[in-house]
């Protein structure tokens, strides 16, 4: 997947969406920023996420922080093997890092995310 | 506080032009980290690590009764110091309460002009101990001096760290003792060295003119890149204090944490002297009731942060004052304070990380010792 196909969350996921289910990540700015991933909590299946809640959440070695959902719907797979293997979501952080894909609640959409060259332009600000 | 008004150190923008990430730390502008923490963190273990330490207060006491204050300000005796010296003590309030942690240095310092003792404090405590000291001095005879922008401060640390500087500096740093310190030439600028560090690791600490500090710094980079080692910042230089059991003020250390329960003894002297706190400290000392500090090994790899709360059989018996994913065990590692039933080592005790209960089990401190 190329960033430029993909949507951006404000608090730096992506998304990927697929007639109505969306898979989630997030960005390789992100994963730059927090460096030294030592642990990632996956969402449980069957969660009910809302945008801008906290989905699940990912640690480095300086300090945990919170993955935000960046669409409203249902958790129904995760990436399983993401945990034991935290260097996919440096080395291929929008295919091998996905980490999770949610089905969308009925009427919910995207609209409000960023397409790349919105996100580029954020991440440039926050430097 | 925006970055504008955020203070510099004289390698401010040596570490802005090479990667460093910089990051608001008690008013100064600092490099958190210039790559990785675990790969900063295993070259100062393996190699030798560089560290910006400007930001920490450097204050100069020089006259008459220069001794005779910080004596009565600080939980060791200074007034039996030689030159050449250097100690780590407390300053307490008198109630015992922690004002800050100091290493206090009896010198001859760079300028040449001054000959009385120096005083490092913490960056985050320099306005309250400059303040505390003008409170307690009196008619006291001596010149205060904040001088820490006049100077800037490099810390060397690791196990190629004093190799390294032998090849730099006109003394031999070999033969100082640890917890000692002298003027030398180092990179053909005049500097303080000092054995001291805040790592566990050898190596040693330089004040040097705020002019010189890039020069030194570039030839210091230089070398280090030849033995694989090279700049460090705040987030490793956390790391591998805490595998060192070392405390932080702000975390182990507060006018609420008296020495003794911190479990600072050997930087406590009460006999036959006074000093701001000493009755609190003997008080404090009889007391078997007051939570102590502890370290913490816990299995898997979520990490117990600051705040998390310490529980035994489901009773709260402490809470975490500073926790890490430990690069060097590969396991976090936390010390935290807890009641002092709860507190032999190999005590298990479970710790609540953001709503889920994880094992710890109660270690001796530090983590880390390196080899002699």
């Amino acid at each position: 997947m190329k960033p430029e196909d993909l949507k951006f969350a404000k608090t730096h996921e992506w998304v990927a969406l697929d007639g109505d289910v969306a898979t989630v990540g997030i960005s390789a700015f992100a994963v730059e920023a927090l460096t030294d991933l030592v642990f990632m909590e996956l969402p449980a299946v069957g969660k009910q996420v809302e945008p801008e809640e906290p989905m699940c959440e990912v640690e480095s070695v300086k300090a945990v922080s919170d993955v935000y959902a960046p669409v409203a719907g249902e958790v129904i797979e995760v990436n399983e093997s993401l945990p034991d293997n935290l260097e996919v979501l440096g080395e291929d952080p929008y295919e091998k890092g996905w980490i999770a894909k949610i089905k969308l609640a009925a009427g919910a959409g995207i609209d409000h995310l960023m397409d790349h060259a919105a996100y580029e332009k954020q991440c440039a600000e926050e430097g | 506080m925006t970055a504008e008004t955020l203070q510099r150190t004289p390698l401010h923008d040596w570490h802005a032009a090479h990667g460093g990430r910089m990051v608001d730390f008690a008013g100064w502008s600092m490099p958190v980290q210039y790559s990785s923490i675990v790969e900063e963190h295993q070259a100062t273990r393996t190699a030798v690590g560089l560290f910006d330490i400007s930001h920490m207060g450097r204050l100069l006491l020089d006259g008459p009764d220069a001794g005779a204050l910080i004596d009565r300000l600080v939980t060791r005796r200074i007034l039996d110091m030689n030159p050449g010296q250097v100690r780590y003590a407390l300053v307490c309030n008198a109630d015992g309460g922690v004002l800050d942690d100091v290493l206090v240095y009896q010198v001859t310092l760079p300028s040449g002009e001054l000959s009385g003792y120096g005083m490092v404090v913490n960056a985050s405590n320099r306005e309250k101990i400059v303040g505390w000291i003008a409170q307690q001095r009196g008619d006291m005879d001596l010149k205060v001096q904040d001088a820490t922008h006049e100077y800037a401060m490099i810390a060397v640390q690791g196990p190629r760290a004093i190799e390294m500087l032998d090849g730099l500096c006109e003394c031999e740093l070999t033969a100082m003792r640890y917890y000692t310190g002298n003027m030398t030439t180092l990179c053909d600028c005049r500097v303080f060295f000092s054995r001291t560090g805040y790592t566990g690791e050898d190596g040693g600490e330089i004040i040097c003119d705020a002019g010189s500090a890039v020069h030194i710094w570039e030839q210091l980079a230089a070398k280090a890149a030849e033995l694989g080692g090279g700049p460090v910042g705040l987030a490793a230089r956390d790391t591998l204090r805490l595998e060192a059991g070392m405390p932080l003020y702000g975390h182990e250390l507060s006018e609420e944490i008296n020495p003794i329960q911190a479990g600072l003894d050997f930087a406590v002297n009460l006999r036959n002297r006074e000093f701001i706190g000493r009755d609190a400290i003997a008080a404090a000392q009889r007391d078997n009731g007051q939570p102590v500090r502890v370290g913490l090994l816990l299995d898997g790899k979520r990490a117990a942060r600051e705040g998390a709360a310490i529980l035994r059989d489901d009773e709260p018996v402490g809470h975490v004052t500073s926790g890490t994913f430990s690069p060097t065990f590969e396991r976090p590692i936390a010390m935290g304070y807890v009641k002092p039933t709860a507190a032999a080592p190999g005590t298990t005790l479970t710790v609540d990380i953001r709503g889920s209960r994880h094992p710890a089990q109660v270690s001796p401190l530090p983590f880390y010792q390196r080899g002699k």
